[in-house]
C-alpha cells in the first residue's frame, strides 16, 4: 500500500516538476495529464474510487482537452523569452519563495498528532455514500453548482466571440 | 498497511509548493494556468487524505465542488486568454502590462 503511494507520489512529484520547467506549453499539458492520473491513483489508494473516476474524467478528460485545444488554437511556436526581461533575479525569488510557503505548510504538518488512519468499514460502498450526501446535506451547493456552470458556459461564449461589443 | 495522512498531507504541500514556483516563474499565461490547475489539485489531495483520515465522506464532497468550480474557471479563463491573444497577440504576462502604472 505504502509502496503503491510511493510510486505514484514519485511520478506526481515529478511530472509536476515537468509541468513548470518544461519549455513548451503543449509538454507542460502533456506532463499535467500524468499528474492528474497519478492523482487519481492516489485517490484510490485513500478509497476514494468516485472522484478517482471524477478526476481521470474532468481533469484529465475535459479539462486538458480544453487546455491542449487552446494551445494548438493559439499556436504559440517562439521558446519563452524573447523580450528583455524587465526583472532579473524573477526565477531565483520565486523558488524562493515557493520553498518559503512549502517550508510553512511542512512545520504546520509536523506539529499536528494524527496518527495512520483506521480501516474502512466494509459494507457501504463510496459512490453509495456520496450520492446520498450529495441529495441530502449538500443538495443546496450542488443545485448551486449547476447554476455556476451555466454562468461559465456563458461566459465563455461571450468572451470567446470574435467581437465584443 | 494503511498510508498515513501526513504522506498525503506532505505530497500535497509538494505539489502545492510545485504550482508556486511555476506561478512565480513562468511568463507563459497558460502555462501559469496549469501550475493554478496542479495547486486546486494538490488541495484536492489533502481533502482526500483528511476524507480517509476521518471515515467521513464531507471531504470528498468538497473536492467535488473544487472539480466543478475548477472546470468553470478553466472554461471561463481560457476564453479569456483566447480573448486577450486576439486583442495584443501574445500570452506572455510580461507584454500584458496595460494596467501597471
Amino acid at each position: 500500500m505504502q509502496t503503491i503511494f510511493f510510486i505514484l507520489g514519485g511520478i506526481a512529484l515529478i511530472s509536476g516538476a515537468m509541468v513548470v520547467f518544461q519549455k513548451h506549453p503543449l509538454r507542460s499539458a502533456l506532463w499535467l495529464i500524468v499528474n492528474f492520473f497519478a492523482v487519481a491513483g492516489i485517490y484510490l489508494l485513500a478509497h476514494a474510487e468516485f472522484i478517482a473516476a471524477i478526476q481521470v474524467i474532468v481533469y484529465a478528460g475535459a479539462i486538458m482537452v480544453l487546455f491542449l485545444f487552446v494551445i494548438m488554437l493559439l499556436n504559440i511556436r517562439q521558446p519563452e523569452e524573447t523580450p528583455p526581461i524587465p526583472f532579473i533575479g524573477q526565477k531565483l525569488v520565486g523558488l524562493v519563495l515557493a520553498g518559503f510557503t512549502g517550508l510553512i505548510l511542512i512545520y504546520g504538518i509536523t506539529r499536528s498528532t494524527l496518527t495512520a488512519a483506521k480501516e474502512m468499514a466494509p459494507g457501504l460502498g463510496n459512490t453509495e455514500s456520496i450520492a446520498h450526501s450529495l441529495f441530502t446535506d449538500y443538495l443546496l451547493p450542488f443545485e448551486v453548482t449547476s447554476v455556476l456552470l451555466l454562468v461559465a458556459i456563458v461566459g465563455a461564449v461571450v468572451l470567446a466571440k470574435s467581437k465584443l461589443k | 498497511m494503511v498510508v498515513p495522512v501526513n504522506y498525503f498531507l506532505a505530497l500535497s504541500v509538494a505539489l502545492f509548493a510545485l504550482g508556486v514556483v511555476g506561478v512565480l516563474i513562468r511568463r507563459n499565461a497558460l502555462v501559469i494556468y496549469m501550475s493554478i490547475e496542479m495547486m486546486l489539485n494538490s488541495v484536492n489531495l489533502a481533502f482526500i487524505g483528511f476524507a480517509d483520515y476521518f471515515k467521513a465522506v464531507d471531504g470528498q464532497m468538497f473536492v467535488f465542488f473544487v472539480l466543478t468550480v475548477a472546470a468553470a474557471e478553466v472554461a471561463v479563463g481560457l476564453a479569456l486568454i483566447v480573448a486577450i491573444f486576439r486583442n495584443r497577440g501574445t500570452v506572455y504576462v510580461d507584454n500584458l502590462n496595460i494596467l501597471k502604472w
